[in-house]
């Protein structure tokens, strides 16, 4: 029942939304914003072929990729400075020195650096989804209850035991919260990326289209980045649910 | 190995900064005997318990534990992790040892069984009520089979039926296993109905002002006896005294964090 209660929400927030963009499209007429059913109908048409498909395959392994990337080294240095406050005193002067600075308008460089393949696009992403994570993780180890680092003392635990069975699960559901925060950032990079000296990827075919203007081609392409980040959210939010099972269970009380 | 060794304490001091709190504790536990300890607020009780425990280091004195004794700490707050389940938080002292997966969660359902929580195995601490989390916490210590079980004020955040109740358990584990155990408490009747024997605590810095022998320890009905309430009287008169040689409570931001 709970799963019917949340598709039938989630339909009639789509069909709202699509209702909007009706009102949107008879208002600015079809060369500015197209009938979302017309839209529906050019992007069923495009996935009946190869080519939409490719784009996707590329802008989604650039995103996962790179927000993996994130993870696995955002999330341990994350726990090592917010556990080791010696070395952070060093360390997150220069975090948060660089912190504010948009990464994005680090493409150029990037680009001169990594080429122009998937490579700099990869890291560019990760280098601005890694930062949040990496940020909110250390607070996250920093403000940890010390009862539990009290608790495990009294175990007699080794420190890579205190990794694994106190920091890491105690810092997951922030590390996990700035994750799924991060999955928007992270699609609006990849759009800015593939916008520019490339010729593949979802945000390629959007700006390509809208070059040659032709707008119903230039919204499967929105509407294909849209599902894509929505599908990076869920997939955050799904782990989320997995792996801070706990986590719901005191916000319920 | 001699685990029917006394856990011996001779001249015990410790200072946190330049306040001493506590100075020249010395005592002898009998292996399988049970000591409680309890004194003003800030006075080093638990201080005491965690340099017993290891986990503080004594200034002056010596702690002399039974050779290759395995002692457990219960935390007032019980020390759940809310991230593993009822089952895992159990079969966690023996996960650090290495144990194996089958055999630990085997100890821990029988543990669970033994303290009457059998259903609650998947359940995780958020959802258990305080004195269900104390049983765990209890359980959790005792699954490693401690000789000497040490536990600070563990009973405190427990309303008055579940705490009697609790104390019943605790005196029925201890009949079964006869592991020594220390307890901090600040609460008289609780002291004198765990304790063989009472120890109390006063004094700036604070010195052992009281050591009593009970007698009728280890008897559940004894909290009806003439020697129950006569040692109630006694336990209070010397905390009364402590209290007010001890003048207004401030050392307890002193006194450290298991304090």
């Amino acid at each position: 029942m709970r799963v019917l209660d949340i598709l039938f929400r989630y339909v009639v927030a789509f069909l709202a939304l699509l209702a909007l963009w009706q009102i949107g499209a008879w208002a600015l007429g079809p060369y500015i914003l197209p009938a979302p059913l017309d839209v529906l109908a050019a992007w069923v048409d495009a996935l009946r072929g190869n080519d939409l498909w490719g784009h996707i395959r590329s802008s989604a392994f650039r995103v996962a990729t790179a927000m993996i990337l994130a993870w696995v080294t955002a999330f341990p240095l994350g726990i090592f400075l917010g556990y080791k406050r010696r070395i952070d005193r060093f360390i997150s002067p220069m975090v948060f020195l660089t912190y504010p600075l948009p990464k994005i308008v680090l493409l150029p460089v990037f680009l001169t650096l990594f080429g122009l393949g998937d490579l700099s696009k990869i890291l560019l992403i990760a280098l601005t989804t890694g930062y949040q994570i990496l940020v909110v993780t250390r607070d996250g180890i920093r403000h940890l209850d010390g009862r539990y680092l009290e608790s495990f003392r009294t175990l007699g635990g080794s420190p890579a035991q205190l990794i694994r069975h106190v920091l890491v699960p105690a810092a997951l559901p922030d590390a996990m919260t700035s994750l799924k925060v991060a999955s928007g950032t992270a699609v609006a990079v990849l759009f800015m990326a593939e916008s520019f000296a490339t010729q593949s990827g979802l945000g390629f075919i959007i700006m390509d289209a809208w070059g040659r203007g032709d707008q119903l081609e230039m919204f499967c392409g929105i509407l294909s980045m849209s599902l894509l980040g929505l599908m990076v959210y869920e997939t955050c939010h799904i782990t989320e649910k997995l792996l801070c099972r706990w986590k719901k269970l005191e916000t319920k009380r | 190995m001699d685990l029917t060794a006394p856990l011996r304490i001779s001249g015990l001091g410790k200072s946190f900064g330049k306040a001493c709190v506590l100075r020249d504790i010395s005592f002898e536990l009998p292996a399988g005997a049970s000591l409680s300890i309890i004194g003003p607020s800030g006075c080093g009780k638990s201080t005491l318990l965690s340099m017993v425990a290891g986990l503080t280091k004594a200034d002056e004195g010596h702690i002399l534990l039974p050779e290759n004794c395995r002692s457990a700490f219960i935390l007032q707050d019980y020390g759940l992790f809310p991230w593993k389940t009822v089952r895992d938080n159990l079969a966690l002292p023996l996960q650090l040892q290495g144990i194996g997966r089958k055999e630990r969660f085997e100890a821990a359902q029988a543990m669970l069984e033994e303290l009457g929580l059998g259903g609650l195995a998947q359940r995780y601490p958020v959802q258990l009520s305080g004195g269900q989390r104390q049983r765990v916490a209890i359980g959790r210590a005792l699954i490693s089979r401690p000789d000497l079980l040490l536990m600070d004020e563990p009973f405190a955040a427990l309303d008055a039926i579940t705490r009697e109740h609790l104390q019943n358990q605790l005196l029925d584990v201890w009949k079964r296993r006869r592991m020594s155990f220390m307890l901090v408490t600040h609460n008289v009747a609780e002291a004198v109905f765990l304790g063989r024997y009472i120890m109390v605590l006063g004094g700036r810095p604070a010195r052992s002002v009281l050591w009593v022998e009970n007698p009728c320890f280890g008897d559940a009905s004894s909290r009806n006896s003439d020697v129950y309430f006569s040692l109630i009287r006694q336990v209070h008169e010397a905390l009364e005294a402590a209290q007010k040689n001890n003048g207004p409570d401030d050392t307890d931001s002193a006194e450290g964090g298991l304090a």
